[in-house]
């Protein structure tokens, strides 16, 4: 990795080149996908007239369009995918493991009880409250992994077993409820299960955003923490990090972005996983990075989502399943060429 | 340790025959298997319903535990389950496939499921392979979740759009041992069989690949070779069993990780008693899964999530339980 010496003052470090030149990439492109993605439409807006109606210009009819009704959905989209993202990225560093991601917390599957229950029991009525449902839902299920997973402090690979078995139980539940849904419920469970941000209103983007605004930084403040805990449990003490309170405020984390995004847009829970793994092989290094991560994710999403709204406008595909379709390929391609260079 | 889960998997069996809607002593299941009278009714309760249905449930546990220490001991990675080399996945886009083309009968969906399988996880075993010689742990679980993911985005894609396939689909899927008679069993038996030889062939090798591949080749393993027969074993076994009985991957995942706290970490004897778990914990949930709602029943994929996942929870959380790999 290319290492540039940096000197300011007495103080001096190193600072690897690659992972910032694939942030600043990421971040341009983000922009720039953002951008388009709120000037395409059936009423279409030139990028140009875009960027002015975003910085107070245009006229009554792109504000109207451009404002309320296409922002709050690019938002939506950005912020999902950063808080998955970088959820994903802590949950696998701290439990070591490229395969974890914040089902293994529970989120996802206790978020998905909570909102399939709602549309099974309520009918049409109650979905208003999906979202509420599936914070709740979310919540409930990471709190009890980790309670269960409590036996004079909580270990990182008990953790994610315990994750595994609750979030079996809590998928039965949903398989349940969706075998004895009549087929219209059962139906609408499955939109809402696939994740969409279709629809989202600024009421949705607040809190969201928010959340965001004091998850992200907490998330950034864990950094030299993570960067210990990547060792075992001996080293991780010896290098003087308080492992159980330490483990507490990146699970915590971790499990209020994810439960935040997927309250929001639905579980696009394979975000979580493949970012990371992306971001990882993109910057090089010995876990993913945080920041890097946040703004591909922001990318993955908002691309996804533009996807969505092109290839078939007549029938919105859900965005959840575009990411995986982008993402995936994108991951396998990754694989095939850096085989073998990273570990983590 | 090995002979009480033969006799655990006995006891399972002799349930699975005399447990259900109508009630049989072991007295009578015994006489109907030994000396059957085909008047009795008992004679066509068991032969005809509950036998398939037994073997089935043996055969498809058997895979699923042997294929799923295999997955855990490749992939040296205590969350890989079968289903990780895109089989689950495979199948289940091969099935809706399946459904659209026409096939109604959970008999119908067999050799789509089968051809999905097999076909996803050979396109896993390629990815991760890359171009040097055979697939790393990490490679090979990155790449099957990958496919996955995509397989099932084009899955839910179709499922989306056509609600009477998704009526069709999310009854195999929950997975059931239910409404498949003796042929299916048939169908799969060869396959589970030569995958059962190939996973107790491969454990040394396992054994010594758990210490590294370096280590492994210095030992004198053929490391490619190992990881082709190890993943040739998980496709016929976990195939077959999805084909058969929809995706119960839970079971692979669990499996092994209770098998390790039995008989430790030793892949010749994890295997065995994987697959012998396996069919046991299995068997005894279809029957929970008859007895709990009878007269109807609980599909056995929901009874073994909702009882099999506390246990191993408890499990993880004794002092014995979370063996390492």
């Amino acid at each position: 990795m290319t290492l540039l010496q940096v000197h300011v003052g007495r103080l001096s470090g190193r600072v690897a080149l690659r992972p910032i030149a694939v942030g600043v990439v990421g971040l341009a492109l983000t922009v720039a996908v953002a951008v388009f993605s709120i000037g395409h439409g059936s009423f279409g807006i030139a990028p140009g007239n875009v960027v002015s109606t975003l910085l107070g210009g245009g006229t009554a009819a792109q504000k109207l369009i451009v404002l309320d009704l296409r922002l709050p959905r690019i938002l939506t989209a950005l912020l999902v995918g950063a808080a998955l993202a970088v959820s994903g990225a802590l949950t696998q560093t701290f439990a070591r493991n490229p395969l974890a991601s914040p089902d293994v917390l529970g989120v996802t599957h206790g978020a998905s009880l909570g909102a399939v229950a709602v549309i099974v029991l309520g009918g049409g009525a109650a979905i208003g409250a999906v979202p509420l449902a599936a914070l709740a839902g979310a919540l409930v299920a990471a709190a009890l992994v980790y309670v269960l997973a409590w036996r004079r402090g909580v270990d990182g690979y008990r953790l994610v077993l315990v994750g595994i078995g609750v979030g079996e139980v809590v998928t039965a539940g949903v398989s349940w409820f969706l075998v004895r849904a009549e087929i219209v419920d059962a139906a609408r469970a499955t939109i809402w299960l696939n994740g969409s941000v279709a629809g989202a209103d600024w009421a949705q983007v607040r809190p969201l955003a928010l959340g965001l605004a004091v998850l992200l930084p907490l998330a950034v403040a864990t950094s030299f923490t993570l960067q210990a805990l990547q060792f075992d449990d001996d080293v991780s003490k010896a290098l003087g990090v308080r492992l159980q309170s330490a483990r507490l405020a990146v699970v915590l984390t971790a499990v209020a972005l994810a439960a935040a995004a997927v309250a929001a847009a639905g579980p696009i829970e394979f975000v979580a996983f493949v970012v990371p793994q992306i971001a990882l092989r993109l910057c090089g290094g010995s876990r993913p990075p945080l920041v890097v991560s946040a703004i591909l994710g922001a990318l993955l999403v908002t691309a996804a989502d533009l996807a969505a709204r092109s290839v078939l406008p007549a029938r919105e595909l859900p965005v959840g399943l575009l990411t995986a379709m982008v993402g995936a390929p994108y991951l396998l391609w990754l694989l095939t060429r850096t085989n073998r260079r990273t570990s983590a | 340790m090995i002979k009480r889960l033969v006799a655990l998997l006995a006891l399972a069996v002799a349930l699975s025959l005399a447990v259900g809607a109508q009630w049989l002593g072991l007295g009578e299941v015994w006489r109907a298997v030994v000396d059957p009278d085909p008047g009795a009714p008992a004679t066509a309760i068991v032969w005809e319903l509950r036998f398939p249905r037994t073997v089935l449930g043996l055969l498809a546990g058997l895979a699923l535990g042997a294929a799923g220490a295999l997955m855990q001991g490749h992939t040296r990675n205590p969350l890989a389950d079968p289903g990780l080399l895109g089989i689950s996945a495979g199948a289940s886009f091969a099935v809706v496939l399946g459904i659209q083309l026409g096939a109604t009968a959970l008999t119908g969906y067999i050799w789509f499921a089968f051809a999905g399988a097999l076909l996803a996880s050979v396109a896993v075993f390629g990815i991760a392979s890359g171009r040097r010689g055979g697939p790393t742990p990490v490679t090979l679980a990155l790449a099957g979740l990958a496919i996955s993911a995509l397989l099932a985005s084009f899955t839910q894609s179709i499922l989306l759009a056509d609600n009477a396939s998704l009526n069709l689909f999310r009854f195999w899927v929950v997975g059931s041992l239910s409404g498949r008679d003796s042929t299916v069993a048939a169908q799969v038996a060869p396959f589970i069989a030569v995958g059962l030889v190939l996973a107790l062939v491969n454990a040394p090798a396992l054994n010594a690949l758990g210490l590294g591949e370096d280590v492994a080749r210095a030992l004198g393993q053929r490391v490619v070779l190992a990881r082709v027969i190890g993943v040739a074993a998980v496709v016929l076994l976990a195939g077959a069993a999805t084909a058969a009985c929809g995706p119960i991957g839970f079971l692979g995942l669990i499996v092994p990780h209770v098998a390790r706290t039995v008989v430790g970490p030793d892949h010749r004897r994890l295997i065995p008693a994987a697959a012998l778990t396996g069919a046991a914990v299995l068997l005894l949930a279809d029957v929970l899964g008859r007895v709990v709602v009878s007269p109807g029943e609980l599909q056995t994929g929901i009874v073994l999530a909702a009882v099999g996942a506390p246990f191993f929870i408890m499990l993880v959380r004794s002092r014995r339980g979370a063996v390492k790999l």
